[in-house]
């Protein structure tokens, strides 16, 4: 019997709950798991469904993370050759081994003990946010009055970029992230926010002060014996506008979006309240149900390679759908539920091989301090509008909400 | 149970230090994985698979005692 090939499809994007994906996720995971996707550059490609594949190909070498190389699922600002020559320094779009050298001398500001270390600092900032949210409120929005701001501040620190000019460089990251974003709005943010970080890195040389940035200037990992620490000024604005973002709208939008779900889930939000140290599962869960990385991965086939049955030829663009993969019922029971205390918990929502999320054990500290902190100040937090209204991040990369209207009784 | 690294592979993100912390720690000089005991006593098997299952660079290898 002769197999008709499907014809390329574009990447489902239309969810119609705002907590689960787009429905035509489920039925390509349980009938065509490696299915043809149609970009809107005009070539065609894969998108993965499965969690095994999907975890799969994230550890498979044969596959590049080049993002220049690929074609890219949404349509996205043209890429101009000044913005190839930024790219420096930018390892999530880089290849062993280039990848390896930036990500080892990063690493070690990350680790699970460095980031235990930071746990009072962060419930201080934690605590000053809810302060000041009892004393304007209610009602409040959580993303400009708690989600935003607390791992904004955490990240600046970390970084050593001043606070104090966040009304910019958010403001710059935020249209970046949108996905209808003209060429003329994304060269003016991609601009600014890069002559920003280049005149941070020139500061920071002539005053350093305790943070990464200046860390890094100082070459301080050739004193661990790691080779090649000396970073050129593109390669440090780089590392800094990378984290930088990536520290900033990925929690944020995790505490927002988690803490609407978990209002939603009232027996669930009862669970946690009631069982305070099953706060680390119940992150691990609102990760897996909400992935916020709501249009997958791309990577770049090197050469031909099987998958499930398929041949993706090389230069052949795969998309990882890590919504997809992290609502398998073949690797989690009941996967459209919320279930805080979920065990072994083996989701890809920060990816999955050499590039899986540098920064996760930062984001697990500050939203293990933040989720209890929040619902412990404010027993009987609530929605301050119908669901409906609450407007949704469907139009950016990040899922999340734009604004989380939240009332209380005083 | 043994429990074998490839150290090579690690790239720092902390899976099983954090699961296992009895088990697994990350160096101070680049974040990788520090082995604190390749012969785990037997209430640690599940939490030495859990992190091996769970390290996203297939960096631990466990050899159970036949």
């Amino acid at each position: 019997m002769r197999v008709t090939q499907p014809a390329a499809a574009p990447l489902p994007t239309r969810r119609s709950c705002p907590f689960d994906p787009p429905r035509e996720y489920e039925h390509l995971r349980e009938r065509e798991p490696i299915s043809r996707l149609a970009f809107p550059d005009g070539k065609t490609g894969w998108l993965l469904t499965r969690h095994e594949d999907v975890r799969a190909v994230l550890a498979d070498d044969r596959f590049s993370s080049d993002r220049l190389r690929a074609s890219l699922p949404l349509r996205q600002p043209t890429i101009r050759p000044e913005d190839v020559k930024a790219r420096a320094g930018m390892l999530i779009s880089l290849d062993p081994p280039e990848h390896t050298r930036y990500r080892r001398l990063l690493t070690r500001y990350f680790t699970v003990r460095r980031m235990r270390a930071l746990t009072p600092r962060i419930e201080q900032i934690v605590d000053d946010h809810l302060v000041a949210m009892e004393r304007s409120g209610p009602p409040t929005d959580l993303v400009r009055a708690f989600a935003l701001p607390i791992p904004s501040l955490v990240i600046c620190e970390l970084l050593g970029v001043p606070y104090a000019d966040r009304g910019m460089f958010q403001g710059w990251m935020s249209t970046l992230l949108r996905i209808d974003v003209t060429d003329e709005d994304a060269f003016a943010a991609r601009d600014a926010l890069k002559d920003y970080m280049l005149d941070l890195v020139t500061t920071k040389r002539a005053h350093p002060d305790d943070a990464l940035l200046s860390r890094l200037i100082a070459g301080e990992g050739a004193a661990q014996g790691l080779p090649d620490t000396a970073l050129s000024d593109q390669e440090l604005a780089g590392i800094g506008r990378l984290l930088l973002v990536a520290g900033h709208e990925t929690t944020a939008n995790m505490l927002a979006l988690g803490t609407y779900a978990l209002l939603r889930h009232p027996g669930q939000l009862k669970l946690l309240r009631e069982r305070p140290a099953s706060v680390d599962r119940a992150i691990e869960e609102l990760l897996r149900y909400l992935t916020i990385v709501q249009f997958g991965t791309v990577r770049v086939a090197r050469e031909d390679v099987e998958i499930a049955g398929r041949t993706v030829r090389a230069g052949e663009t795969v998309v990882a759908s890590l919504s997809a993969a992290n609502r398998d019922p073949e690797r989690f029971a009941h996967p459209a539920r919320l279930d805080v205390a979920r065990e072994l918990n083996q989701h890809v929502a920060f990816g999955h091989g050499v590039h899986q999320c540098l920064g996760q054990q930062l984001a697990r500290t500050e939203m293990r301090v933040a989720f209890p902190a929040l619902f412990a100040r404010f027993p009987t937090l609530r929605l301050a509008v119908d669901p409906e209204r609450v407007p949704m991040r469907d139009d950016m990369f990040l899922y999340g909400v734009h604004e989380l209207p939240l009332t209380w009784d005083r | 149970m043994r429990i074998r690294i490839d150290h090579d592979r690690c790239r720092g993100a902390g899976q099983c230090a954090l699961n296992a912390p009895e088990l697994f720690d990350q160096s101070d000089d680049d974040g990788t994985v520090v082995l604190l005991d390749d012969r785990p006593p037997p209430e640690l098997h599940d939490s030495a698979r859990i992190a091996a299952e769970l390290c996203p660079n297939a960096v631990i290898r466990l050899v159970e005692d036949s």
